[in-house]
C-alpha cells in the first residue's frame, strides 16, 4: 500500500502539467454541468410558488388556456408537442434511414461522401431559417389544398425537414461501426447485397439508430421558432392533420414578451413540463441503451 | 494555461466595471414597456444621448403592462405605454408622445373592398366563414388573432366588444409583422395589426396586404391625424410621482420638434401640435 502511494506520488511528480491540466477540465466540466444545474433550479424556483398556490391538478383539469383568467390548461399544448414531434420523426427517420442506407453501401464514385456533407451542412443551419422558408414555400403550397395553410401537418413537415440530418449523420455512423469482418464473411459466402443490408448491418446497428431518433425527437420537441411561424398557436386538441395547434415552446415564445405576474409563472410551469417530457425521453433512452450493452455481454 | 488565465483575469474586470457602472447612477434613465413603443424611443434615446453625452438611456420592451408595473415599483424610471389610461391607473403621470392606430387588414387579391365593424365582429366569433358571405370569392376565412397580453389584442377586443375568449381565431401571431406576413402568404386571411406596421411593410417590404377602409373611413395616418379613424390608441410615457430634472428633460426631449422624423420613419404620429405635424407630412411626401 506505502509503496504504491508512492509510487503514485512520483507520478504525479513528473506530470504535473498534466495534473494543472487536468484540474482545468475538470473546472470546466463542472462548470458546464452546473448551467445545466441552475437551469433546473431556476425552474422550479421560477414557477414553484405557483405550482403550490395553485395546485398541480389545474394544469390538466382547468377549462383551457386563458392565462388571464387563471385558467392553466396545458394539456392541449402537451398533446400538440408530442404529435408535431412524432409526426416529424414519422416522416423523417425512413427517408433518413434509406438515405443512410444509400450512402453507405451504394454511394461509390467520385461523389461518394457528397451527400453526406451536404446533409452535414444542413444540420447547421438555424432553425428560424427553417421557420422562415416553411412559412414562404410550404404554407403558400398548403393554401392551395387545405383553407388554414397554418397547421399542424406544416409544422410537421419542416420539423421533420429540420431533424432529418441528425438522423441522417447518427445512423450513417452507427451503419459504418457494423465490423467490417462481419460484412466481408457475408460476402464471402455469396450474401446478396439487399440481405446483408437486412439481416446484417441494420441488426447490428440498431441501437445506434434507435438513438438517433430519439436525439432526433428531443430536437424536435424542444423546437421553437419552426411551430412558432407554422403551426399557428391555437390552443386546442388538433382534431385533424390540418388544424392549427399550439406546443409547449411556441407557447413560452409567444406570450414571454407580455406576461407578468402568474401569466408569466405560468409559462415557467410550461418550461418545466417541457424538460420534464424531454428528460423521460432521455431517461428511456439510457435504459434503452443499458439493456442492449448487458445484452451484447 | 497563461492565455486562459489572463482572459479568466479580462472577464473578472469586465464584470468589475460592469457592477460599477451599475451604481452610478445620476444621469441614468431606466425605461421599459410597450414593444410598440420602444423601437422609436430608443432611437429618440440615442439621439438624447448624443445631445448629452454624460447621460445612459436604457430602453427595454415587454408590453404595456410590464412598463406601468416597473413604475410603479420603482424599477424603472419611465414606463411605455401603448393604450389611454384607465381610470384605476391615475396613480401614475402620463405624457402622450404619438399616436397610432389599428388597421384591419386582407391580402392584396382579396377583391372584398372595404369592411364595417358588424361584419368584424361577426367574423372573429366565427358566424362569417366564407369571404362569399360578404360577397366576396368562395374561400374560407382565416382568422388571424393576436396572442394573449398583447395591448393590440385588448384595444381589438375593447373597441369591437368582444371577449378575447370568444375570439374564433385559426392563427394566434405574436408581433405585428408575423401577423402582416401571415396575411401575405394567405389569400383567404384576415388580421389586424398596427396601422404604422401595415405602412412600413407595405412600402418597404411589399407586402402584399391591403388595409380595409373601417365603417367608411381609411385606415391611414391622415385619418387618425384627423381624428376621423375610430381605432386609435395613445402611445404614452408614464412615470410615479414629480419627475426629476433628468427625466423631465427627456419627455420633453421626445416631445420636441427634433424628434419628429424618427416619429415618422416608425410610421407613428408624434403627439405635439397636430396642424405642425401635418404640414410636415407634406412636405415628407413631396421628397
Amino acid at each position: 500500500m506505502h509503496t504504491r502511494s508512492n509510487n503514485d506520488k512520483a507520478i504525479y511528480r513528473k506530470t504535473i502539467t498534466d495534473r494543472i491540466f487536468w484540474s482545468v477540465i475538470a473546472v470546466g466540466a463542472v462548470i458546464a454541468s452546473l448551467i445545466m444545474v441552475l437551469i433546473v433550479i431556476f425552474l422550479v424556483v421560477e414557477s414553484y410558488d405557483f405550482i403550490d398556490r395553485v395546485g398541480v391538478l389545474h394544469f390538466v383539469t382547468d377549462d383551457g388556456w386563458w392565462p388571464l383568467d387563471q385558467l392553466y390548461n396545458l394539456t392541449p399544448m402537451l398533446v400538440a408537442s408530442l404529435g408535431v414531434s412524432f409526426g416529424a420523426l414519422a416522416i423523417a427517420s425512413p427517408l433518413a434511414i434509406i438515405f443512410s442506407v444509400y450512402c453507405v453501401f451504394y454511394n461509390k464514385g467520385w461523389w461518394q461522401g457528397f451527400f453526406e456533407r451536404i446533409v452535414d451542412v444542413t444540420a447547421a443551419i438555424p432553425t428560424v431559417i427553417y421557420g422562415f422558408w416553411g412559412l414562404m414555400v410550404v404554407v403558400p403550397i398548403m393554401n392551395k389544398f387545405t383553407s388554414h395553410g397554418v397547421n399542424l401537418f406544416s409544422g410537421m413537415l419542416v420539423l421533420a425537414m429540420m431533424i432529418f440530418p441528425t438522423i441522417a449523420m447518427l445512423t450513417t455512423s452507427a451503419l459504418k461501426s457494423v465490423p467490417f469482418n462481419q460484412i466481408q464473411g457475408a460476402t464471402a459466402l455469396g450474401v446478396r447485397r439487399s440481405s446483408l443490408i437486412k439481416k446484417i448491418a441494420l441488426p447490428h446497428a440498431k441501437p445506434g439508430i434507435v438513438m438517433a431518433m430519439i436525439l432526433g425527437i428531443t430536437r424536435a420537441i424542444g423546437e421553437t421558432m419552426v411551430v412558432l411561424m407554422l403551426c399557428g398557436n391555437v390552443v386546442q386538441f388538433p382534431s385533424s392533420l390540418f388544424d392549427p395547434t399550439r406546443t409547449l415552446t411556441a407557447n413560452i415564445a409567444l406570450e414571454m414578451p407580455y406576461a407578468m405576474g402568474d401569466h408569466r409563472s405560468s409559462l415557467f410551469v410550461t418550461g418545466l413540463m417541457v424538460l420534464i417530457v424531454v428528460s423521460i425521453l432521455v431517461i428511456i433512452s439510457e435504459v434503452y441503451a443499458n439493456r442492449k450493452r448487458t445484452m451484447n455481454h | 494555461m497563461k492565455r486562459l488565465l489572463s482572459s479568466f483575469t479580462l472577464l473578472s474586470a469586465l464584470v468589475l466595471t460592469s457592477c460599477n457602472s451599475q451604481t452610478d447612477q445620476e444621469n441614468e434613465l431606466m425605461i421599459t414597456g410597450s414593444s410598440t413603443i420602444a423601437p422609436v424611443l430608443s432611437e429618440i434615446a440615442k439621439a438624447y444621448e448624443r445631445q448629452y453625452p454624460n447621460s445612459r438611456i436604457e430602453v427595454q420592451s415587454g408590453g404595456s403592462s410590464k412598463g406601468l408595473n416597473d413604475v410603479r415599483q420603482g424599477t424603472s424610471n419611465i414606463g411605455m405605454v401603448s393604450r389611454r389610461l384607465k381610470p384605476s391607473e391615475s396613480d401614475v403621470q402620463s405624457y402622450r408622445i404619438a399616436l397610432d392606430g389599428l388597421a384591419i387588414i386582407v391580402n392584396q387579391s382579396n377583391p372584398i373592398e372595404e369592411i364595417n365593424s358588424l361584419q368584424v365582429i361577426d367574423i372573429y366569433l366565427g358566424k362569417i366563414t366564407n369571404w362569399k358571405q360578404l360577397g366576396g370569392m368562395d374561400k374560407e376565412i382565416t382568422v388571424v388573432s393576436k396572442a394573449e397580453g398583447r395591448s393590440t389584442l385588448e384595444v381589438f377586443s375593447k373597441y369591437f366588444g368582444i371577449s378575447y375568449r370568444d375570439i374564433q381565431a385559426h392563427v394566434i401571431i405574436g408581433d405585428n409583422q408575423q401577423g402582416i406576413q401571415t396575411v401575405n402568404g394567405n389569400t383567404g386571411a384576415i388580421g389586424y395589426v398596427s396601422i404604422g406596421a401595415a405602412e412600413y411593410e407595405e412600402t418597404h417590404n411589399n407586402a402584399a396586404i391591403k388595409r380595409l377602409p373601417l365603417d367608411g373611413t381609411a385606415a391611414t395616418t391622415e385619418n387618425l391625424i384627423n381624428q376621423s379613424y375610430p381605432i386609435a390608441r395613445d402611445l404614452n410615457l408614464v412615470l410615479k410621482g414629480k419627475p426629476s430634472n433628468l427625466e423631465q428633460q427627456f419627455i420633453d426631449f421626445s416631445k420636441s420638434t427634433d424628434v419628429i422624423k424618427y416619429y415618422h420613419s416608425h410610421s407613428l404620429i408624434p403627439a405635439t401640435l397636430p396642424t405642425k405635424i401635418s404640414s410636415n407630412t407634406e412636405q415628407s411626401t413631396v421628397h
